[in-house]
């Protein structure tokens, strides 16, 4: 079960072999080479946003091709990546099979992430991650913008072969002896989220063939001048992206209900909880998606109908952030590096929900739409509970895929500059959000408050740089030279407490 | 299944729900009396091009980059652009409303003091995007 340091094989053995966990070291790899890329992006945003006027980045259309890269980067070539890394490790082993259902389709799965990420990066858009038409359609230079939409189009056919897997996997080669109640939750959570995917991701598919022939000029259906409506591809975008939020933070969520319990030494608060938030989560988070759209000039009527399905998508989420503390109640914690990371995980994780409750309610929208509370806002979701409850997760796997351990002092350091900078950037980008700042910006007026809060938040953007940088350093040499792990009990919990799956997992 | 009540966990779902019914009808009823347009408001057309702002008023005066308006009076802006979408932003007073070609969205205000104004625009729309801005000059009533 141990990678490949112990018994080394040739490279191109790893990469065209179909095994789970193999794959999933693919994954895994490309989401983090992925993750340095974008968040190198990202400093540069940061930086350049440091005091009014040009600084480091030349011009604004550079500007705008790196913001659009890296969220694009981030969602598509990190978070979903790393998610089916823990998933292909993890789930055959929860359901006690030998591999995924189909390992053939899970390595092209894979296989098709390289060369949309190169597509992606090659090409370097500048219609934001939204593409949004009609600026899409009639101003976005090409062959950038036909690049980006070919990179989507395969990831978008990569994450459903993936959900197909996942669903397979867990559905019908679970252990006979295991009823589905017994299903580990993060397995379930890759339940809930592949079935999302595949009932929304399509509707995205179609939205991108159409933008593409809209670019071509063979049709209109977003490009006002012959009589398209670009709301249409709002509606058709969010149509996937609401629910594809949730396809983002729910594995996120699984993996925290693998650390907590483990490192609170006491079995989760209620399991059956866990399970129908994530399956209320997955239904209800369809009946939201126009919540992105109120300033589009929506009907009073429409706002209010959306707005009672946003904030019924709530509770489900309470439901995690009670069931983590519930579970810690009374337990006793240890407080090692995964741990820290997954409960830094839910304070974010909280924090965003309740920014969200703000947004849905519609007149406040109004305040804080398409200004950068928003940029805070999801950055608060994506890096405070996704990026926390997935690195959370590879210092936990950490010695099951390496045999060895990393640096538990490196790691606590890494946890404590990431939050800090993380709270420093997206906290400060809420109340810069509110000062009025709009998102997507290469410049901004040089009014004191913005250039107060601009630097708080890129001092914070830096700090988090720097605890990146030991985090990838200790990956490396935690990799190559760290002490073996004591695989029956690398933390000191008690044995009972590590890994169960594999021991009852005879094919392991 | 743990041997443990779930009742905390009713209770604090209960009081979730509670809160969030009480933000919905909240915004709900601002909402409603945020989007009744008074019947003197005065029609200024807005509209959005890549990179500035037009105001037209109804006496046919136009002003590029710059709307006039006076202290006091109800203005109903009907909002619109020619090329890509914008989004209409006058923050200071809350009004925010997409530019959206084909389409006219309305939305009103009323400055109550005289005064100056940053309007912006806060949806991307290009290469320019980050200094389509203008002014909203509040004048006193005559």
């Amino acid at each position: 079960m141990v990678m490949e340091l112990a018994r080394p094989r040739p490279i191109w053995q790893i990469m065209f072999s179909t095994h789970h966990t193999d794959v999933g070291l693919l994954y895994l790899i490309t989401s983090l080479a992925f993750m340095f890329m974008g968040g190198a992006l990202a400093l540069s945003i940061r930086a350049e946003l440091f005091f009014p006027g040009a600084q480091i980045i030349g011009d604004a259309m550079t500007f705008n091709r790196i913001f659009t890269v890296h969220g694009t980067t981030l969602i598509f070539l990190f978070i979903l990546p790393f998610a089916s890394a823990v998933g292909n490790y993890f789930v055959p082993i929860m359901v006690r099979y030998k591999d995924m259902a189909y390992p053939k389709l899970n390595a092209i799965a894979f296989w098709m992430i390289p060369p949309a990420g190169a597509l992606i990066w090659l090409g370097f858009a500048d219609f934001t991650w939204y593409a949004t038409p009609p600026y899409s359609v009639i101003s976005a230079p090409g062959p950038a913008a036909d690049m980006w939409i070919f990179g989507l189009k395969i990831l978008g056919v990569s994450s459903i072969l993936g959900a197909i897997n996942f669903i397979v996997t867990i559905l019908k080669c679970k252990h006979p002896d295991m009823p589905i109640s017994r299903v580990p939750l993060l397995a379930w959570s890759f339940l809930s989220s592949s079935l999302i995917v595949l009932v929304a991701l399509p509707t995205f598919a179609a939205a991108l063939l159409m933008l593409l022939t809209d670019r071509l000029g063979a049709s209109g259906f977003f490009n006002p001048a012959v009589g398209g409506d670009p709301i249409a591809y709002a509606h058709l975008f969010w149509f996937t992206f609401h629910p594809e939020v949730y396809v983002l933070v729910i594995p996120a969520i699984g993996m925290m209900y693998e650390i907590i319990p483990r490192f609170s030494r006491k079995p989760i608060f209620s399991a059956s909880s866990g399970i129908a938030a994530f399956v209320l989560l997955s239904i209800v988070g369809f009946a939201s998606w126009a919540h992105h759209m109120y300033a589009t000039g929506m009907s009073f009527t429409e706002k209010t109908v959306f707005m009672v399905g946003t904030l019924a998508a709530v509770p489900a989420s309470a439901m995690h952030v009670f069931n983590f503390l519930a579970t810690m109640w009374g337990g006793r914690i240890r407080f090692s590096t995964p741990m820290l990371w997954a409960i830094g995980g839910i304070a974010l994780f909280f924090s965003a929900g309740a920014g969200g409750v703000v947004n849905s309610a519609m007149p406040l929208d109004f305040v804080t739409h398409d200004s950068y509370w928003v940029v805070g806002h999801f950055h608060l979701f994506v890096m405070g509970t996704i990026l926390f409850g997935s690195v959370g997760y590879l210092y936990y796997m950490f010695p099951y895929v390496t045999g060895r351990m990393y640096n538990e002092r490196m790691g606590n350091i890494h946890f404590v500059l990431s939050f800090v900078g993380t709270v420093m950037v997206f906290f400060t980008q809420h109340v810069l959000g509110l000062f009025g700042m709009p998102r997507r910006v290469y410049d901004y007026p040089p009014i004191p408050e913005w250039i107060a809060m601009n630097q708080i938040a890129s001092v914070g953007a830096m700090i988090i740089g720097v605890s990146m940088v030991i985090f990838l350093a200790n990956m490396l040499h935690s990799t190559a030279r760290g002490r073996p792990a004591d695989l029956d009990d690398p933390w000191g919990l008690g044995a009972k407490y590590y890994y169960p799956y594999e021991r009852k997992n005879p094919q392991h | 299944m743990s041997g443990h009540s779930n009742m905390p966990e009713w209770v604090y779902i209960g009081v979730v729900v509670a809160l969030l019914c009480w933000v919905g009808a909240e915004a709900w009823n601002v909402e409603r009396i945020v989007e009744h347009i008074p019947e003197d408001a005065e029609l200024i057309k807005v509209t959005g091009q890549q990179w500035f702002w037009t105001f037209e008023h109804e006496d046919g005066t136009k002003r590029i980059g710059e709307m006039r308006v006076e202290a006091g009076k109800a203005y109903r802006l009907e909002i619109t652009s020619k090329d890509v979408i914008h989004s209409f932003n006058i923050h200071d007073y809350v009004v925010l409303l997409d530019a959206v070609p084909g389409r006219v969205n309305t939305v009103w205000f009323a400055p109550m003091e005289a005064g100056e104004h940053d309007i912006q625009c806060r949806e991307y729309c290009g290469l320019i995007h980050y200094n389509m801005r203008g002014k909203l000059i509040v004048e006193e009533a005559a």
